[in-house]
């Protein structure tokens, strides 16, 4: 996929008007801001590109996903993920046949943990947590005039958006480990997260009818706009050993057996395609 | 390097030493008993003091990062061993239908990698081979591994405790990179767990249970070490005997 068509597909503005007001970079964000909304849209390319690339500009905003953001970043953008799958399995449940009875007990036991993954980290951040953004399921930010995704209308696209949300949850949780490595605690419950996303993930992938884990960089039969999902998970070398060179073990089992993190610009990107304010 | 508590291990230690006398010791052998003793006279803190190997007879796995990764080596260890002999069963074929059979042979594949990629990562960075954790011994006892019931229920066993021993120790890893290694590893012991869990109760919100999950917080398990070893021990399947004084 072409990368600056992807970025241009979608802002992230409406996640920045709701830290705005709770973050503790809340000056840098209003500068931001007051660029105007019209300059912001026009400039919405750029600053992404800069937003998603460490080095360059707006510092400030870029450490809130970075390389050195803080325990408190990495749970604002855990909680944000939360809100999205929170409220899309709300949806989902609350939508009069799409579920079919067989599946109705695995969708409410993961909406049941998301809800308390909610709880959990809004509590944990206290003042420092962002207000939920206003989603579109549908994907209303990768197109002109409206998503693709008939999210609640047809179940096999309700799986696959599932399965994208949950795999998106495991590697961003994973991406933050190392931000949480000063806080034993936090670190301790956001594993406890990070594993129940990698349950749900399993799950959702085997009534799909695939594995329950990742094969090489394989999106499952996900429209193209989730490969960023998978991009990297084909990696075959861990601290430089070849694990797809065990022997007697054939070679593609070497990806399936370590998960890949994203990193929370790339969790941003992925999320914002469904985040519309 | 983390501090111990004195008083706290050595009771731990005593209680696992119970476990352990039950299990029996298999591999005392004259060499590993004379190796890794050097001198822990001197408070017990430093890290050079920690450094897994043999101690009292028995082989210690050490402390700080390269005790949790020693103890890692252990659990993969256990589990590549169970699931090579889930697939080599001689009824495997009969006893599970092709969508288990091909979930169990993922595991075991993946398991066997995982023990592999610990025993290479050691190796890596230990300065003598001594200080490395020797083959465990496994005998499964009573275990029938025609059993579909049993099998999956010791995989589901074995893949709840690798989630919560990997959860419970990524707060005592203090290299960033190990800690991402931990990871990648733990979300697929959950995918595992996950699976294995939907073939014993299809359609139900098992594969995620609330044995598993504590409903109030949707937060997974998390155990210490200490905590793992006992119950692992508890299982009466590990054959070698090993200490893990230097782990919390």
């Amino acid at each position: 996929m072409n990368i600056i068509k992807f970025i241009e597909s979608f802002t992230n503005e409406g996640m920045i008007n709701s830290l705005a007001n709770k973050g503790s970079r809340r000056d840098s964000l209003l500068q931001f801001q007051k660029m105007g909304s019209t300059a912001a849209m026009a400039a919405v390319p750029l600053g992404l590109a800069a937003l998603l690339t460490p080095n360059k500009a707006n510092a400030s905003i870029t450490a809130f996903f970075g390389p050195t953001a803080t325990p408190t970043s990495a749970l604002q953008l855990a909680l944000t993920l939360e809100y999205l799958e929170d409220e899309f399995y709300d949806i989902a449940l609350s939508t009069a046949g799409l579920i079919p009875t067989a599946d109705r007990d695995i969708i409410a036991q993961i909406s049941k943990h998301e809800n308390a993954h909610v709880a959990f980290l809004k509590s944990a951040l206290g003042a420092d947590a962002p207000a939920k953004p206003t989603f579109d399921f549908t994907g209303a930010k990768s197109v002109n005039g409206g998503g693709p995704f008939d999210a609640f209308g047809d179940y096999p696209t309700f799986l696959a958006l599932s399965q994208a949300f949950e795999d998106t949850g495991v590697r961003a949780y994973k991406g933050q480990a190392g931000n949480l490595i000063s806080n034993g605690d936090l670190l301790t419950a956001a594993l406890q997260i990070h594993s129940v996303e990698a349950m749900h993930a399993s799950q959702i992938r085997r009534l799909r009818g695939q594995k329950g884990w990742i094969v090489g960089n394989d999106r499952g039969g996900l429209p193209v706009q989730a490969q960023a999902v998978y991009n990297g998970e084909e990696n075959a070398i861990q601290a430089g050993f070849n694990t797809s060179g065990v022997n007697g073990i054939p070679a593609g089992a070497g990806p399936e057996s370590f998960d890949e993190p994203i990193t929370g610009d790339e969790a941003v990107t992925i999320a914002s395609l469904f985040i519309v304010g | 390097m983390k501090k111990v508590k004195v008083e706290e291990v050595r009771s731990n230690l005593q209680n696992r030493r119970n476990f352990l006398k039950i299990s029996g010791l298999t591999i005392a052998g004259a060499g590993l008993i004379m190796a890794g003793c050097s001198s822990d006279d001197d408070g017990g803190s430093k890290p050079d003091n920690q450094l897994p190997g043999v101690r009292n007879g028995i082989f210690d796995l050490g402390g700080g990062d390269l005790g949790i990764l020693t103890y890692a080596y252990a659990l993969e260890q256990l589990e590549a061993d169970f699931y090579t002999r889930v697939v080599n069963g001689n009824n495997f074929g009969n006893v599970f239908n092709s969508e288990e059979q091909a979930v169990l042979t993922d595991l075991y594949r993946h398991e066997v990698i995982h023990r592999e990629f610990f025993k290479t990562a050691i190796s890596g960075v230990i300065t003598s081979q001594d200080q490395l954790l020797p083959n465990l011994q496994f005998d499964y006892g009573q275990l029938n591994f025609s059993s579909r019931d049993q099998v999956l229920g010791t995989a589901k066993t074995l893949e709840d405790t690798g989630v919560a021993a990997y959860n419970g120790a990524g707060r005592y890893i203090t290299s960033a990179n190990y800690l991402l290694i931990a990871g990648k590893i733990v979300s697929i012991e959950a995918r595992h767990a996950s699976a294995i869990r939907s073939l014993l109760n299809p359609g139900s919100g098992d594969f995620a249970g609330d044995d598993v999950v504590t409903v109030a917080n949707g937060l997974g398990q998390a155990k210490k070490p200490s905590q793992i070893i006992t119950a692992v021990s508890g299982l009466g399947v590990i054959k070698t005997a090993f200490s893990a004084q230097f782990l919390p």
